[in-house]
């Protein structure tokens, strides 16, 4: 056991450098990876490409008949509608929000949790808990439980009447969101914090730095690219909200919480412009590429420290 | 005697900060065993006589196809998701194929694609085949929502296999399978139960796919909830159960895999 363990670090390094053999030998290599690549490739690819040949068609599924060509018309409608604009903005705002927001709390969290106590492992799971309720669950739990103006338990225990998913739209939506992904940002920067080297602080409160110069100095360095990558994955789970929009506001009042997920669902089924919201949907994966690519790049960059561990 | 104090002080605030976050988890199960006048009374009430009035509500409307459907579409697609990612994770660690990092990042990328630019295609291909409704489209689906998770999951516990213990079995003259058997599997199972288990949680959780892919016959767990959005007429105390009650299979999974739970979320990034 002791072997398994003091071997452990130098275990978690990159594979061998491929082999130069033959052809047989690559192809044996290549044969489990197969299975799984072509999957995904008919599922995920395949679909995309149809989204592309769709955003060409002046295409309204209630509307019998034909759906002819129109080219790039339909982006030209995606670029001037308002009510897109809006929702990119709203998209931007809840997803920001609820990130810093829970970024925030979970690095709060994390610190308190990085310290030994009675009971540590019994709050920690207290914490996790609540990004394991259902997300349908817990916006249902949020919106009649808690925020419901005449029973709901904040106004059941602070008083007041507000109703405060009508007062607060976005705040609401996004209290929501925080209160689930916390655990999550706690969970990846509590990681952060343990993988600090303890020696080297040991080294730096024995040359008289204090617990905030230790924290600022040392510790938020370290913790960059935990909290990097949990801004980033944060990102783009969030981005694509769409449980908590549909289940608290439908969107209201107004477009005030309508998302890009939401807008592009409503074109769809709802107004059944089938070739306009593929139009919208290939911009919104424009711009998830542009925001995944740093995401891959800080992932990339933890690969290398694993690799050169 | 100060560091002891100010220990003890920092471990209180992380109770309460602990039980402030899972508090509306605590009432979501009280209210379930309320009455529907003790739910909805204002101020809140706080001591009343359990009852499973509102479970037996739940069932007698019909909740256990929509969880069998749950546990259906969630179980295939983590079976399926397994069987997929556990040979092509071993082909882009152990003996990897050339190129193996631009395979890995091609599974992560398909991850970061939004699903609403994919639901239309999806849906008219679904309906084309007469497969909306159904069950096993949803085990498709999830298998490749979930499939690049399971890959990078599952590589980053295999790099854990020590390469000379897999090259001393070789020199003895270990088959494939004898090394699967005696090496590799005991040293991944509990990665490979990890794995499973937060494929099972994503799939299980999963609504956007669902609500406009399923209806009366494949209806899983989330769209029994479907019912209570709307404020008019609505039976909180009813509504806290079935939540609770469709929680509560990822709540037990996600506190068995919680110290992988980290890992998998972050792709194996993080350990």
């Amino acid at each position: 056991m002791t072997i398994l363990a003091a071997r452990r670090d130098e275990r978690t390094q990159a594979p061998v450098p491929p082999a130069r053999g033959g052809a047989k030998d690559r192809w044996v290599r290549r044969a489990p990876l197969l299975p799984a690549l072509i999957f995904a490739l008919v599922v995920t690819q395949v679909p995309f490409l149809y989204t592309l040949y769709l955003s060409t068609l002046s295409w309204n599924a209630l509307r019998p008949g034909d759906r002819p060509f129109v080219g790039l018309d339909n982006y030209l409608t995606v670029f001037q509608d308002t009510r897109l604009q809006s929702a990119l903005v709203n998209t931007v705002l809840l997803t920001a929000g609820a990130v810093l927001f829970s970024i925030i709390l979970g690095l709060a969290l994390a610190l308190l949790l990085d310290r030994s106590f009675f009971g540590r492992s019994i709050v920690r799971t207290l914490l996790i808990t609540p990004f394991l309720i259902m997300p349908v669950a817990a916006a249902l739990l949020w919106k009649h439980a808690l925020f419901n103006p005449a029973y709901g338990l904040i106004n059941g225990i602070f008083g007041g009447n507000t109703d405060w998913i009508s007062a607060y739209p976005k705040a609401a939506v996004i209290t929501t969101l925080v209160w689930q992904w916390t655990p999550f940002m706690m969970l990846i920067l509590l990681a952060g914090l343990q993988s600090q080297p303890h020696e080297v602080i040991e080294a730096a409160r024995v040359d008289g730095a204090n617990a905030w110069q230790i924290f600022r100095r040392m510790t938020i360095p370290h913790l960059r690219q935990y909290l990097e990558l949990g801004a980033l994955l944060g990102s783009i789970y969030l981005v694509n909200t769409f449980d908590a929009i549909f289940t608290i506001t439908q969107g209201g009042p107004g477009t005030a919480t309508t998302n890009l997920p939401y807008e592009i669902y409503l074109t769809t089924f709802r107004k059944f412009e089938y070739g306009e919201a593929s139009a919208a949907g290939v911009v919104v994966v424009i711009l998830t590429i542009i925001v995944a690519t740093f995401a891959l790049r800080v992932i990339s960059s933890l690969f290398r420290m694993e690799q050169n561990r | 005697m100060r560091a002891r104090l100010s220990h003890t002080v920092w471990g209180v605030v992380a109770w309460i900060a602990g039980i402030v976050f899972v508090f509306p988890v605590i009432w979501l199960v009280l209210t379930s065993f309320k009455q529907e006048q003790a739910a909805a009374s204002n101020p809140p009430s706080w001591s009343f006589t359990p009852t499973l009035h509102q479970y037996e509500q739940i069932f007698d409307r019909n909740i256990t196809p929509f969880l069998l459907n749950s546990l259906m579409a969630s179980l295939f697609s983590t079976l399926l998701v397994i069987l997929l990612a556990t040979p092509a994770a071993y082909a882009l660690s152990l003996k990897p194929v050339a190129k193996w990092t631009d395979s890995l990042f091609f599974f992560i990328s398909t991850k970061m694609m939004p699903a609403v630019a994919a639901l239309l295609p999806v849906y008219l291909l679904a309906k084309h085949l007469g497969m909306l409704d159904n069950v096993w489209t949803m085990v498709i689906l999830y298998t490749s929502m979930n499939l690049p998770l399971a890959v990078w999951m599952m590589r980053s516990f295999l790099l854990e296999v020590p390469r000379e213990v897999l090259e001393a079995g070789e020199v003895d003259g270990a088959g494939l399978l004898t090394s699967i058997r005696r090496i590799i599997l005991p040293i991944v199972s509990p990665g490979l139960a990890a794995t499973a288990l937060i494929c099972f949680i994503f799939a299980w959780n999963e609504f956007f796919l669902a609500v406009n892919l399923t209806a009366t016959n494949a209806g899983t767990a989330p769209i029994f909830l479907v019912g209570f959005i709307s404020s008019e007429g609505l039976f909180l105390a009813r509504l806290c159960a079935a939540a609770t009650l469709v929680s509560l299979p990822v709540l037990i999974a996600g506190w068995l895999a919680q110290n992988k739970l980290v890992r998998g979320l972050s792709m194996g990034a993080v350990k």
